[in-house]
Parts: structure tokens; sequence; C-alpha cells
């Protein structure tokens, strides 16, 4: 009991709120921009090496300074360049078909990473050195103190979220765009405002998702990259448009996959852990099968 | 006073034409509706005025200046609302968020709009909480039609808002239709309930092959032989029928 | 033979034979990009099917992969194209009923998924560690004429491909395909099955992609999970066909040479300049300077010049001159 909660539990909860991070900006752009941004995972990864530059640069070596001053830095930042982007490649190609935009956010993706990988090399970093205070509880549960702020880290984003779309007025927009970029147009809507807020959001929470994975884990060039899929997963799984879907979706891959090697049966793992990452891949299949529209009845294309 | 005015007005989406030369106007507080068959144009005679088609000829007037060839989102801003067949409302947004929505433009406080919305529709008022998406096919279409209102248009533009729904709420439908006019919006419709919507209108045009074909007040369209056995047809046509 | 010059012909043969297997890539992408509107993401994955189908079937029996089947080049190659059609067609049956973007991710996801297995099942694939001694057509002749020979081999597979997809494309077959791509609602008022259409055009495809990765295997002799490496094989054949022009082979064989040279030149030229605005690891770093570069073409090409350099001509039809 205590292995499964300690060593599966946990990390898929945690795996899962960074996923649940990264996937709302997916679903943002899916909805809103209407196009499946493969460049997203690229935006998460330079966030970090953004984040990793800061730590550097003022030698700050502990989480609670890291997470409360530099990665909201990193965010800005983040969302500057993003923004930028969007002006250089996205926002040419505005009125061009869907697909067009799919394949500029591919090249973007292969962009993106060859610039961070120029800046920074490929070897290993890590944000967070060091040997890091673990909590025990009730005898059973031990799980690193970093856990605790990454998992109120990233509820407390999807709080401020929740609060954007569903009290302001430019959030409101954002959700009635994602509904109908038509009818938001006709109704005055300036859709220009609207795909800006997008990316600021879904930059600042790809940055965000990406600081907490290098906390837990490590600093790496492909890091973006190899949650691509599970993100676009989550995405499809609570349905595209939705980032309430996005959050459920990305914490039920996010556990799924670190339960996936549990020994359920026997002894040994239940699946390879080799394949732990074509999980997401496998749910989305299953999802696009069975309910094309995701769990909370997003777009159906 | 002349609210609004389409001068032969010519245009069609890429290649293919489908206004040939259009007139019509609404004046200040009419029902105008535009009948005719299929594919006349009449849909597309109303998204002209709404910027939704290049116009290649003519020209469309608000107030007595031009609106020609104006994106959708800035006619909005002149004080245009259009009320589109389908996809006329946020299906996940709440009843009152559709509502805030038609407001968007408005920089000045809307509450007192809202409540006024909410008046002239009481069933959205119970059901402000819940998302418009759920709503039956009837309040739907106040979802839009208050939505639209939220903005005090100068002129309501409806495209077939008794599509799809059944004769009962279809007579509710033309009933709110009145209700917005005696409250001071004038409005252009197209409809395909051609005989209720003529009941309720000041005029009337018929379009004929992007044309226009007939005009006229409601009773006169409904009195006019030809025009009642082109379009009308339910009741009169079998009654010719019956004599032939 | 003067050496210099010998060793400039040998680059020159291997720049067309890896340029030729580009163009047939580039040619399989035209299927399904610029004729069918379809967007697979997955290239490398089908492209590393037919690597591998090839090297399990062909090579000698070995104690760490399964195969060593000693099988005739043919019957690889023609059973690489079966493997990799089948798995397209399951591809196919999941996403093609929707929006184009399902496709992408999914394609991706296959050549990750095809990445993982080769990785894991060291059984079949000796893992990372790949399979080698992958014999090559006509090696046993002196050189330089086996790498000429083998440069025929890959010409004539090239033309024949080329020549397959040219009566494709003026067939009343190719011609729904574009109708398809270009207008799916008026299409299917006229009665076409358009996902039947579609999963034709994607199955050829990714079938032309297997056969190209089949002969990369035996140029190589070798195959490994970087040769499915998602850049290259993926992204390059992309940019390939967008500044070829898309929905014209012509224009895919002239992307693929053509951006395959510029590529190739690049990895000489680049480190040489970052070396000479003294950058220190100028070897390595030019790698991303280079692909940074490529994607910025790419999206000249996709904002400026959507239709590539060789834009798409219709077939004449022979209703259309009555009508």
């Amino acid at each position: 009991m205590a292995e499964f909660i300690n060593f599966y539990l946990i990390p898929g909860l945690i795996l899962g709120s960074i996923y649940a991070l990264g996937a709302i900006g997916i679903t943002m752009t899916f909805g809103i921009l209407r196009f499946a941004n493969f460049a997203h995972g690229e935006t998460m990864t330079l966030g970090v090496y953004i984040a990793w530059s800061l730590v550097q640069l003022t030698g700050i070596k502990s989480l609670v300074p890291i997470l409360l001053v530099l990665m909201p830095v990193s965010m800005m930042l983040t969302i500057m360049i993003v923004l930028l982007i969007d002006k250089a490649f996205y926002k040419p190609l505005r009125a061009s078909p869907v697909i067009i935009l799919v394949i500029a956010s591919f090249g973007l993706m292969l962009m993106i990473r060859s610039v961070t990988q120029f800046s920074w090399g490929v070897q290993l970093k890590t944000i967070l050195p060091g040997i890091q205070p673990r909590i025990n509880l009730l005898d059973f549960l031990s799980f690193p103190l970093k856990h605790v702020f990454i998992v109120g880290g990233a509820l407390l984003l999807m709080y401020a979220v929740h609060h954007v779309l569903t009290y302001t007025k430019i959030g409101k927009a954002m959700r009635a765009m994602s509904d109908s970029p038509e009818l938001a147009r006709l109704t005055g809507i300036n859709t220009e405002n609207v795909v800006m807020a997008t990316w600021v959001m879904g930059a600042g929470l790809a940055c965000a998702a990406g600081v907490f994975l290098a906390v837990d884990t490590q600093v790496d060039t492909m890091m973006g990259f190899k949650i691509l899929l599970p993100m676009f997963a989550a995405a499809i799984l609570g349905g595209v448009g939705k980032p309430y879907g996005a959050m459920a979706g990305g914490l039920v891959i996010g556990v799924a996959e670190e339960l996936s090697s549990y020994h359920w049966i026997g002894d040994g793992p239940l699946l390879n852990p080799g394949y732990k990452q074509g999980i997401a891949f496998a749910i989305m299949i299953i999802i696009l099968l069975w309910r094309p529209t995701g769990l909370f009845k997003g777009k159906s294309f | 006073m002349r609210v609004l005015e389409l001068d032969n007005v010519v245009g069609g989406y890429g290649d293919t034409q489908i206004l040939h030369g259009v007139s019509m106007h609404v004046d200040a507080g009419e029902i105008v509706v535009i009948i005719g068959p299929n594919g006349a144009g009449k849909s597309t005679a109303m998204k002209a005025v709404f910027g939704l088609l290049k116009l290649t000829d003519g020209s469309v007037l608000l107030d007595g200046e031009a609106i020609t060839n104006t994106p959708p989102e800035k006619v909005v801003r002149h004080g245009v609302c259009y009320v589109p067949q389908t996809g006329n409302i946020f299906p996940s947004l709440t009843v009152e968020e559709n509502l805030e929505m038609g407001a968007y433009v408005r920089v000045d406080d809307f509450k007192p709009r809202l409540k006024e919305i909410y008046e002239m529709f009481p069933p959205l008022l119970e059901k402000r909480q819940q998302a418009a998406g759920t709503l039956s096919g009837g309040q739907r279409q106040m979802v839009a039609m208050g939505k639209a209102l939220m903005l005090e248009p100068k002129i309501l533009l409806l495209d077939e808002p008794t599509a799809g729904l059944s004769p009962k709420f279809r007579g509710e439908i033309f009933e709110t239709v009145k209700k917005i006019n005696r409250a001071g919006t004038p409005i252009l419709m197209v409809e395909q309930n051609a005989k209720q919507a003529l009941g309720i209108a000041n005029r009337g045009y018929v379009l004929v092959d992007g044309k226009n074909r007939f005009e006229g007040t409601g009773k006169e369209l409904l009195n006019d032989p030809e025009v009642a056995e082109m379009f009308l047809g339910g009741g009169k046509q079998s009654h010719k029928t019956g004599k032939a | 033979m003067d050496p210099v010059l010998y060793g400039y012909m040998l680059y020159g043969i291997s720049l067309l034979t890896v340029g030729g297997m580009y163009a047939i890539l580039a040619l399989g992408l035209n299927v399904q990009w610029g004729f069918t509107g379809l967007f697979n993401a997955g290239i490398a994955g089908f492209f590393g099917i037919g690597a591998y189908t090839a090297a399990i079937l062909t090579t000698n029996p070995h104690a760490s992969h399964v195969g060593g089947l000693q099988m005739p080049y043919i019957v690889s190659a023609i059973t690489a194209m079966l493997v990799a059609g089948i798995i397209a067609f399951l591809v196919g049956k999941v996403c093609l009923k929707l929006r184009s973007d399902y496709l992408a991710i999914a394609t991706i996801g296959i050549a990750e998924i095809f990445r993982l297995i080769v990785n894991n099942e060291t059984w079949a694939t000796n893992g990372p560690r790949g399979i080698s001694q992958i014999p090559r057509p006509f090696e046993g002749l002196p050189e330089p004429i086996n790498q000429v020979a083998f440069l025929g081999v890959v010409l004539l597979t090239l033309a024949g491909v080329y020549w397959l997809m040219e009566i494709a494309r003026k067939s009343p077959w190719g011609r729904v395909m574009t109708a398809i791509r270009d207008n799916e609602t008026s299409a299917k008022a006229a009665g076409k099955n358009v996902e039947t259409f579609r999963m034709e055009g994607f199955v050829i495809g990714c079938m032309i992609m297997a056969l190209a990765g089949a002969l990369m295997a035996h140029y190589l002799k070798f195959v490994n999970p970087q040769t499915t490496d998602p850049l290259l094989a993926t992204f390059i054949v992309f940019v390939m066909l967008v500044i070829g022009g898309s929905a014209n082979n012509k224009g895919a064989i002239l992307g693929a040479f053509l951006v395959w040279t510029l590529w190739s030149a690049s990895e000489i030229v680049a480190p040489r300049l970052l070396e000479a605005i003294g950058m220190t690891d100028a070897g390595i770093r030019s790698a991303y300077v280079r692909i940074f570069l490529i994607g910025l073409l790419l999206q000249i090409f996709l904002q400026k010049n959507p239709q590539g350099l060789l834009p798409e001509t219709r077939p004449s039809s022979p209703g259309k001159n009555g009508s």
C-alpha cells in the first residue's frame, strides 16, 4: 500500500498536474486559433531554460524564491517571446487553412528547439541541485517537500485560469470564441485580443509546467517534446477547447502512466516502463475511437 | 426616417455571383420581411448588409452613411446586430454570459439593459445560470435575439428565426419579434414561413434569382395572387387547385 | 583518377543516392499532403517501419535480433510496403474521419511508438544498438561501380514511383482526390466516398515511404532508432515538398534534391562560418543553426510562396473542352 502510494500514485499526481497545466494551453489554442500547436512543448522547454538562466544569474538556490520570484519572471519572458513568434509566424497565416498553421507550428517546434540547443547546449542541467527534504506522514506516506509546492502551485494556477475564464470579460470572450469563432466575430468581439490572451495564458502555463517538471526531474532540451503527446492526449481526452477537461485529462494521463508499471498482477510491472510514454497515445486512440469529442464534450471536427 | 438602405447591391462569394442587383430599405419602426424561393439570395442579401460577402457594385447605407463592405466586427459597432440562422449562441456559456457577450462592444454600464432584456424574455431570467446549449430551440432563439439586443441596435437583422422550430414555438418567436419591434427596434428578417411573417410585417420584398421581384406592404403581398401562388403555398394553393 | 576528383565523384554519387531516396519520400508525402490534403507528421515512423522490415528480412541470421531470413530484395521491399500499408490503414481507420489535425497528432504518435518498440523489443530489433550488416545490392562489385549501380537502383525506383504517381494524378482517381482536397462538401455532394479516397491516398503514401525506408536500410547497411529521428525523416521531407511545390510530382523531386543539396552543403559550410566568427563548439552548434535556417526557409515559403517553386498544374481533362 505504502509503496503504491509513494512510488506510483503520488508521482502520477505530480506528472498529472504538470500535464494538466500544459494541456490547458494546447486545448485553448486548439479551440480558439483552431490548430494543434506542435510547438507547445518547445515553449515549455524554452521557459525552463529561461528559468535556469535566471537561477544561474541570481544564484538563488532554494525552491520557494525560485517558484515565487524567478518562475513568474520566466513566465513573463516566455509570454513575450511567444507573442513575438505569433506576430512573425502565425499572424500572417491567420487566414490560411488550419493545416498550414499546423505545419508552421511543426516548423517552429524545430526552430525553437534548435535555438534552445544552440544557446544552452544539450547537456542535462538541474534547477534545484542537491538532496531535497522529504515529508513523512502517518508512518507510511513519504514524499519530497517539493511535491507539495508543485501540486500547490499547479492548483493555484488552475484556480487562476478558472477565475479568468469565469469572471473576466476577456476570459468569457475566450470561451465564447472557443465555442464559435464565427459568432464571436459577428458579436463584435475583438478576436485579435482574444488570440493574444490565449497565447499569454498558454505560454505562461507552459513555462510554469516546465519549471515544475524541471524542479521534479532535470532540465533537458527534449523535455517539452517528450510530454507533447501526453498533453495532446490530455486535451483530446478532456474535449478540445475545454480547459477544465484538459485539467482532468492531464491528471488521468499522468496517473495512468505511472500506475501502468505497478505490479498489479504478479511480481513484475504490468507494463514495461519503457512503454510508459505509449500510455498517453493508447488512451488517445481509445478516446478517438469511442468518443472523439472527449469526456467533456468538446468540439467534434 | 430611413434606417437602412440597400441600393442595387451586386456581389457573391468568390467567383459565384449571387446578388444581381438587390434594392431594399427599412424605415424607423418597421418590420420588413424578405421572402423568396430557395437559393434566391435572401440570406445573402442580409449578409451583404453585415459585410459577410464582397459587394462588387451598389451600396449599403446606414442612417444615410455608406457602410458598404465594412467587416462585420465594425458593422456591429455601427449599431447593426445580426442573428444568423444557426450557430447564433455560445452553447457552453451561460445565458447571462451570452447576453454579456452581446454587450461586448459597449463601454458603458450594460446592467440596466440586461434587466430590460430579462423583462422582455422572462424565461431567460430563470435560466440565466444555465449553459445556453442546454435550452430548448425556442429559448435559444430568445438568447440569440436577447444577445443581439444588448447593444440597443439601430436595426436588428434576423435570418430565419423560426427555422426548425415547431409551430407552437414559431408563433412565440413571431410574437417576440413584434414585441422587440414595439419596443423601438426596426427589424429586417428573412423567413421561410412567408405567410406568418408577412402577417406581422409592415412591408415585404420577394427576391428571385438574386433580384427584386415584388415588393409591397405585408397585406399587399399576402393578397397578390402571383406571390401567393409562388411562395405562400398552404391554404391558398389548395384552394386554387380545388377550383381548377 | 585524381584522388581529389575521385572523392568529389563519390560525394556526388552519395548526394544523388540519398537525394533520390528523399525524393521517393517526398513523392509519398505528395500523395498525402499534396493531393489529398492529409498532414502526416509521422513520416519517420513509416520510413522506419520500411527500414526495419527490410533489415530483418534480408540480413544473415544473427543472435542479436529476429529474422535474418536472407530474403531477396524485392520480397523484402514488398513486405516493407505491406507492413506499412496495414499500419497506415489502422491509423487511418481511427483518424481520417476526424479533422486533419488529429491525423497529424496520431501519426507523430505512431512514429514515437515505433521508436519505443525498436528501443524496447531488443529480441527483435537489438534495441538501441540497431541491426548491422544489412546487405546492399551490387555491393560485391568493385568501387565505385557498386556505388553507381546502387544509385541506379534508387533512380530507377524513383522513376518508377514517379511514373505511377503521374498516371494516378492524371487518372479520374487523382482528379477526385484533388476535388476532395479542395472542396470536401461538394465532393461528398457529388456522391464520392471521401473517407475511402482519403484512406487510399494515406495508405499509398505510407507504402511509398516504407519503400524509401527499405532502400535507406540497404544503403546505410545499418539501422538503429536514430534512423527514424523525427527531424530528418519527417521535417525535411515537408520542407522539400512545400518548397518544391506540393501537388506537383516534379516539384516534389526538385524540392528533394534541392533541399538535400542545400542541407549537405550547409553541413560543410556552416561549421566553418561559425568558427570564423569565433564561436566555440562550432561543429555541434552549426547543426542547430542549420535546422533553424531550414525551418525559417519553410516559414518564408508558407507565407510568401505557399505554392512552391513548381506550382500545381491541373491535368487537362477530356471533359473540360466540351463544357
